[in-house]
């Protein structure tokens, strides 16, 4: 019996069990899945939570119910990978061997590596939406809230689905306008970036959205520490700024297993090729999802696109044939900018998010770079296609590799 | 996509004047370069901008945070050595690609 195992059943993790349990013989491969957790959180519904969009119950279902018949479960937190061994330690000592290894252990918040952020204001005036607690603990203090400074503020790149945060400061001030209290809130946005996206075309058009929204943006602002008595952020060039609420991305890294076990770089990400997904140290071992050190977006989208390439090099792999598949970064991210409207970003490690139509050419219904309604409503029915099929490994209208078709090249 | 003279070197630089072949860098065009940007360079500017080039020849994406942990200088230093922006700075000095900012 040959062995599969697959660490991590978020996203990437579950959406490669259902992949190749389909694909591989029963009777020949055992496939097994270790996660620590047994609630599936839909995370791009955190966005809404604060805001009262979403409850929890939007965004809440068991693991279990997405796993595919015939995988091997273990709930349980993970010792140790031994690469060179081929073999896994969960905590309590079961040694789990493999054949080939998918680690699928995704990115996390560390508020601890600020100094001052996990302090006496944490949950009380800071608080973050990556988790469900912080985004509950959110909202319970948006409910009172009666205005004053709202900062946002990125601690550090990367960090999980870039256009978030962004998308936090449009849902706000919408959400001050319809509550008639906008002109009693102060919002800024603020980021170690040079501007409010990483990609010019589409910094510019969400740029003039921020200026539209009266948001400011203070931009190359790196934060070094939070200064709870002042209630202030202070960066390592030593600008300061006041917040009354202050709505935090902590630093991002990827699970502290991956540095035990000494695969990762000094962000706990596990250096792959970015077209393969083989892991650069061993040959048995593949990285999908936020777990990995590729130079694209941390979000759902690019590991469902990264999903089709793995599926494929990894039949090749076990097939004997050579690893063809390329992933090439590709990411489509919508963009909520309030008031029922959204925009669309679609892109890869080469191509920057550019104007046009998607998914057909001219068509659309969607409108990459621009503000609709219609886009506002992909978000709300991407839920649905997230739990009923992206999860479950079933074919989606788009293809994994990105394609020109519908955009427009345009000066910067 | 630009031609630009420094240090008496043609050279062909980005838009914003990052050099698009590294192999190009000498001492003088960093010294070029930091003048631009009004930084005098000493030996520990040197001690970052080799770094730099060593971890760009690697292919390892460069973060602030990584220069910090660098053993060099601290995220607070390398401000001081380059002040406003000191990953575009010393990338800019140092003769490699501005750092691609992650998506």
């Amino acid at each position: 019996m040959k062995k599969l195992l697959i660490l991590g059943g978020g996203t990437a993790g579950t959406m490669m069990a259902n992949k190749l349990r389909k694909a591989l013989e029963r009777e020949e491969w055992d496939i097994t899945l270790v996660d620590k957790h047994r609630t599936h959180y839909y995370q791009p519904g955190f966005l809404f939570i604060p805001f009262g969009i979403y409850k929890r119950e939007d965004v809440v279902k068991p693991k279990g119910d997405f796993f595919p018949p015939g995988l091997t479960i273990f709930y349980s937190n993970i010792d140790l990978i031994k690469a060179e061994e081929n073999l896994v330690i969960l905590e309590g000592g079961k040694v789990l061997n493999y054949d080939y290894l998918i680690i699928a252990t995704g990115t996390q918040i560390r508020p601890d590596e600020t100094p001052g952020l996990k302090d006496k204001l944490w949950y009380k005036n800071i608080f973050d939406f990556y988790t469900i607690e912080g985004a509950l603990a959110l909202r319970n203090h948006l409910k009172t809230w009666e205005g004053g400074k709202l900062v946002v503020c990125i601690s550090e790149l990367p960090f999980k689905c870039p256009v978030a945060p962004l998308e936090f400061v449009f849902l706000a001030e919408a959400f001050f306008t319809e509550k008639g209290i906008r002109d009693k809130v102060d919002i800024t946005f603020v980021t170690p970036l040079p501007g409010a996206f990483t990609k010019p075309i589409a910094t510019r058009m969400l740029s003039e959205l921020l200026v539209d929204k009266n948001i400011k943006v203070e931009t190359d602002f790196y934060l070094e520490h939070i200064d709870n008595d002042g209630k202030k952020l202070v960066s390592y060039d030593e600008r300061e700024i006041e917040f009354d609420l202050l709505t935090i991305v902590p630093v991002n890294m990827g699970d502290e297993l991956i540095a035990r076990s000494g695969l990762g770089d000094d962000m706990n990400y596990v250096p792959t090729d970015k077209h393969t997904l083989q892991s650069k140290a061993h040959e048995n071992i593949f990285v999908i999802g936020d777990a990995a050190d590729l130079p694209t977006s941390k979000a759902g989208s690019v590991a469902h696109f990264a999903g089709d390439i793995l599926f494929e090099n990894l039949m090749n792999k076990i097939e004997g044939r050579p690893m063809t598949a390329k992933f090439d970064g590709h990411a489509n991210c919508y963009i909520e900018t309030g008031y029922g409207k959204g925009a669309l970003i679609d892109f890869n490690y080469e191509t920057e998010p550019l104007p046009g139509t998607f998914p057909l050419p001219g068509v659309g219904p969607f409108g990459l770079l621009k503000n609709t309604k219609i886009n506002h409503y992909g978000k709300i029915i991407f839920r649905w296609i997230y739990w009923h099929i992206l999860l479950r490994g079933k074919e989606m209208p788009i293809e994994s590799e990105m394609t020109m078709a519908g955009k427009k090249r345009i000066p910067y | 996509m630009a031609e630009k003279t420094i240090a008496g070197v043609n050279l062909s630089v980005s838009d914003e004047g990052y050099l698009q072949n590294p192999d190009q860098w000498t001492k003088e065009i960093a010294e070029e370069i930091a003048g631009e940007l009004n930084i005098q360079l000493s030996d520990k500017h040197y001690e970052v901008i080799d770094f730099l080039r060593n971890q760009h020849k690697q292919g390892t994406p460069l973060t602030i945070r990584k220069v910090g942990k660098s053993g060099i200088v601290d995220i607070k230093g390398f401000y001081t050595l380059f002040p406003g922006g000191p990953l575009k700075y010393s990338s800019k000095i140092a003769g490699i690609p501005k750092p691609a900012s992650c998506v």
